[in-house]
């Protein structure tokens, strides 16, 4: 398959960013600044990611649509309110996650952010689900900006005046350059923030604006550190078609009344296992010294036993330490238990964490 | 000291009496991004020429670092483990990684000069 671009690619490549292969993309992994100032500037003051490889799937239809949408969701869609989003996945018949997604509620229907190496998949996976009077299509005349960090709200207020108003996992429709464009208040950072739905041809003026404000751009490296500080799963890594969102510690995100109901993808399974918890479950994990503990690093109990793996390890800027996330044996998954890290061949001590690593309050 | 001699795994060495000193190159560091881990290895390990001697990690990525010369390591420069972020700021100073007692100074001489190395980064870019 040919490389794609994004419509931001060469106004990128004169920003001086380095590109890598991610997911059938050719992305920036860093700029000229390098990972850690990207991701201190972000936490700082502001910084915009292009995010545009992810698929924005927009779905319509009567009611029926959240019938189907329901069989493979877990999330209260009949309840959901236009404009207001949730966090929640698409499971397969075992309970295991083929995706995580954000899913909006709009005025014909919903839109659903679906990562970029699933979105294909994710779509085949929707589809099986949906009636022939049910309209989907996968946008790619969009591209999808994330702006985060503190200076964001501010910044963004002055070109799109009302997205200050917006609440946390909350969208609406704004006028930009004569064009529709959607925000949500939403990010992946852990800092209050928006993702910005434009079209790919004012897309250029739009990021014109923000670094005329000092907003810096910010590659996939230092999404990753920010994510991983923020306590939030990377799919592929820490999340695939065979953990279920009880193993991943992610019951939250199935809403109360589909707990209750079912009627979904591996329900039964999940079911049994809220009621008896799972064998393993994903934690976050400090490591004592300044080793990282890279994905893959087995995980040890304090008497040599093998428990766990992780899924997720890097250095945290903002926590000045490593940071990691990963599966152990529940017995073993409570804050604070001395666990010990298997890298390059020598074991170092670790403890078990709460999430996230690093914490700000969303504007709610 | 003499002058620095550089390899193509990116690493540096100076030559005071039978004692050498090993560290990467600024390049080495451009390449790496935030180095933010860095094992060196202890006093009286052997290395080979070539051989694995120390880790350093950046953001992105473990990569180890080799000895471009055989020896007895004499001494790991603990400043460095303590704070990794000073290798980005003096690669090729303050931010060494090992000195070693060397065997065969016939392997330092084989090394590149300053220039060939500067080439060798021009013909070989990452």
């Amino acid at each position: 398959m040919e490389v794609q671009k994004t419509a931001l690619y060469n106004y990128h490549k004169n920003l001086g960013a380095k590109f890598v292969p991610f997911a059938g993309y050719e992305m920036p992994i860093q700029y000229k600044d390098g990972i850690v100032k990207e991701h201190i500037s972000t936490r700082t003051h502001a910084g915009f990611f292009d995010v545009s490889h992810m698929g924005q799937f927009f779905l319509e239809g009567d009611e029926t649509l959240i019938e189907s949408l329901e069989k493979i969701i877990p999330a209260d869609l009949k309840n959901l309110k236009i404009n207001h989003s949730k966090y929640s996945f698409l499971l397969n018949i075992e309970g295991g996650i083929i995706d995580d997604l954000i899913i909006t509620r709009t005025e014909k229907g919903f839109c659903i952010i679906l990562n970029a190496a699933c979105k294909e998949n994710d779509i085949k996976q929707i589809s099986q689900f949906l009636k022939k009077n049910h309209k989907h299509l996968l946008n790619n005349d969009l591209s999808l900006i994330a702006l985060q960090g503190p200076k964001s709200v501010e910044i963004l207020e002055k070109l799109i005046p009302g997205v200050a108003k917006l609440k946390f996992m909350t969208g609406s429709n704004f006028e930009y350059e004569g064009e529709k464009l959607y925000v949500t208040r939403s990010g992946y950072t852990g800092e209050d923030g928006f993702e910005i739905s434009i079209s790919n041809t004012k897309v250029e003026k739009l990021i014109d604006y923000l670094i005329s404000n000092e907003v810096k751009p910010i590659g996939l490296g230092a999404r990753d550190t920010l994510r991983l500080e923020a306590g939030l799963c990377l799919y592929g890594h820490d999340l695939n078609e065979k953990i279920n969102p009880v193993e991943a510690n992610l019951k939250w995100a199935i809403a109360k009344k589909r707990k209750e109901v079912g009627g979904f993808n591996g329900w039964e399974k999940i079911k049994n296992l809220l009621a008896n918890g799972s064998e393993k479950i994903r934690v976050g994990i400090k490591p004592d010294g300044k080793v990282i503990a890279r994905e893959n690093t087995k995980i040890f109990s304090s008497d040599n036993n093998e428990i766990g793996f992780v899924t997720s390890g890097t250095f945290g800027p903002s926590v000045n330490a490593p940071v990691a996330m990963g599966y152990v044996k529940s017995e073993f998954s409570e804050i604070g238990t001395s666990i010990q890290l298997e890298v390059r061949g020598k074991k170092y001590g670790g403890k078990i964490s709460g999430l996230p690593f690093y914490k700000k309050s969303y504007v709610k | 000291m003499s002058e620095k001699k550089f390899s193509k795994k990116h690493e540096w060495v100076s030559l005071d009496g039978d004692v050498a000193t090993v560290g990467i190159t600024k390049h080495a560091t451009e390449m790496l991004g935030d180095i933010v881990f860095v094992e060196v290895p202890d006093a009286g390990k052997a290395v080979e020429k070539e051989g694995q001697a120390a880790v350093v990690e950046s953001t992105k990525a473990a990569s180890d670092v080799y000895s471009p010369i055989s020896g007895e390591i004499t001494e790991g420069n603990k400043a460095i483990a303590d704070d990794p972020g000073s290798v980005n700021s003096d690669p090729e100073g303050a931010s060494w990684f090992f000195k070693l007692k060397i065997k065969d100074k016939g392997e330092y001489d084989s090394l590149m000069s300053k220039d060939e190395y500067d080439k060798f980064c021009k013909e070989n870019p990452s």
